[in-house]
């Protein structure tokens, strides 16, 4: 792809991300609280977002950057097999309407901040809050690393080459999550998300025309994937199992990040909670419609580096100067709210379940606003130097084995909503043979998330992380009914 | 804690799973809708009807949170 300079683009560019970062500044005047000094208000917004904040906040914090880059690039790649993102957009909502309200409801009850919270409200277990809470962590750390690889992409598109565009955009971020809290990327969300909205419905609606429709846009498809021999519009009879079980693990482990379970968390109500879960599908329509980029990438005969390519240049193509200046500064701010939730969200982890249960348990409110206040600036650096020293593979094979390792925290953050069977003990052996078994399989399948079962007949693959769940429920179960209950300690 | 009426409702919300995690049923090129093959055009038609499915299970659940 060609990488001069486009004057206009780069002027649209820099004027909309100027204008997130004054409102990212704004942000700590927005709703103001009594006191930004409490993490309740910093971390969470004051718990305090209704229906449209919310819907923004999830919505631009769910469906990152890196989805937008990505998700396109792998139906390019590959085909039908990449929009497994579609259904497992779709059957997360009906998980979330039956799922989150409670789980809500017993953290605004108890004033929980996190999941890790949460789980060691209802057991008492310092070291199952530790595994859910490091466990978090983990698996958000190369989450926010993969926002960075999306604003590298478009960076590149408009002719920004090396690592100071990056580093700079990354560090007015830190700073302005630094002293708005939450509320930065909720303000920014609105921006963030009406402008993709424009970006990819003026899409979908004119490049086809362009390229000679939709018919015309499958057809060449379908001819790439035949002339490089690989890749196919529909799934070939052994990708079932795994697009299926793909689907759902991936919507069981989403709303288990901490990223997505602090938007939960920061609603004002269970109710506000249910409309999201009928209102946010409208960006799952958008998602699968900007998964068909890839197949008009093959229909606009895009020569491409790398896959990850398919969406900047196919604007940078068949868009105006100004618009794809504006497609571009939509894609960049896209990676700018995921990755404040997500550096919000592992220093509540961090401050809450690891800080205050270890380090300093008398700290203050405002001592532990200040101690998630300086994490978030840690994790986001930490970030920003595993994507400039490590090769960008590095972050993707980690972030493939975060959807795993979160989904291991399901039974333990979940489960005891609804019954009061489980038992400490049994949860955490079944979170570790979920957690180091679904690694060694992840590890054994030279980093691939699929593992491959063979019952006599044709073989087959399912997606390691459901297998993993499988094996942790199965153990949590085992454990649990083989030792001895205790008296319960607590009533 | 009574909720008779929003037992029921919450059913439909299983109907998504079985719409969409069954890909033999939809992995069809035929019939094609303004050019979209089949498997893309009914997994995108699924996402208002899962919409539908939730608004009722909404209106059906007491909001006592």
């Amino acid at each position: 792809m060609t990488t001069d300079i486009n004057g206009t683009a780069l002027a649209v560019f820099i004027f909309f991300f100027a204008l997130v970062t004054v409102m990212g500044f704004v942000a700590s005047r927005w709703r103001k609280p009594e006191t930004l000094a409490h993490i309740d208000e910093w971390g969470l917004g004051g718990r305090n977002f209704g229906t449209w904040i919310t819907w923004f906040l999830v919505g631009g914090d769910f469906y990152t950057a890196y989805t937008v880059i990505a998700v396109p690039a792998l139906v390019y790649t590959v085909g039908a097999y990449g929009f497994f993102a579609l259904p497992y957009t779709i059957v997360v909502y009906p998980f979330v309407f039956m799922v989150m309200p409670v789980l809500w409801k017993r953290a605004k009850d108890f004033g929980y901040v996190t999941a890790a919270d949460v789980v060691h409200g209802q057991y008492g277990s310092r070291s199952l809050e530790l595994a859910v809470a490091a466990t978090g962590v983990i698996a958000t750390m190369p989450y926010i690393a993969l926002q960075l690889v999306g604003m590298t992409a478009v960076l590149k598109a408009l002719g920004l080459h090396g690592e100071l565009p990056l580093a700079i955009a990354f560090i007015v971020l830190a700073l302005y999550t630094y002293s708005a809290g939450l509320r930065a990327p909720a303000l920014i969300a609105f921006v963030k998300d009406i402008m993709i909205y424009i970006v990819v419905i003026a899409a979908v609606a004119l490049i086809p025309s362009k390229l000679g429709g939709y018919a015309n846009v499958f057809a060449s498809a379908d001819a790439a994937f035949q002339a490089k021999g690989s890749g196919s519009l529909l799934l070939g009879g052994n990708q079932y199992v795994a697009y299926a079980t793909l689907a759902l693990g991936s919507a069981l482990a989403a709303f288990m990040y901490p990223h997505t379970l602090t938007g939960i968390f920061a609603s004002n109500s269970g109710k506000t909670i249910r409309k999201n879960a009928i209102m946010l599908p409208a960006y799952t329509l958008l998602l699968g419609l900007l998964a068909l980029l890839g197949y008009m990438g093959h229909a606009a005969n895009l020569k491409l580096d790398s896959a990850n390519d398919v969406v900047p240049t196919l604007f940078k193509t068949l868009f105006s100067g100004w618009f794809s200046g504006f497609a571009f500064a939509a894609i960049a701010i896209g990676a700018l709210v995921p990755a404040a939730v997500m550096s919000i969200g592992a220093a509540n982890l961090f401050t809450r379940n690891f800080w205050k249960a270890y380090v300093d348990p008398k700290v203050s409110d405002a001592g532990e606003a200040k101690v998630a206040k300086v994490t978030s600036l840690v994790v986001k650096v930490g970030a920003l130097l595993v994507i400039i020293f490590l090769p960008t593979q590095f972050a993707l094979d980690l972030q493939l084995l975060g959807g795993i390792w979160i989904l291991q925290t399901l039974p333990a953050l979940v489960f005891g909503l609804y019954t009061n069977w489980f038992r400490a003990p049994g949860l955490l052996a079944g979170w570790f043979v979920g957690f180091c078994g679904g690694t060694f399989l992840v590890w054994d399948a030279g980093w691939k998330p699929l593992h491959l079962i063979s019952l006599g007949g044709e073989p087959f693959t399912v997606y390691t992380g459901l297998l993993a769940l499988a094996a942790n429920i199965g153990v949590a179960v085992v454990v649990n009914a083989l030792l001895p209950a205790k008296v319960p300690a607590r009533a | 804690m009574e909720k008779p009426r929003s037992k029921a409702a919450l059913w439909l919300l299983v109907i998504p799973f079985i719409g969409l995690l069954w890909p033999p049923f939809y992995n069809l090129r035929e019939p094609a809708l303004f050019g979209f093959p089949f498997f893309y055009w009914y997994q995108l038609l699924w996402v208002p009807i899962t919409a539908t499915l939730t608004w009722i299970a909404y209106r059906s659940t007491r909001h006592d949170d």
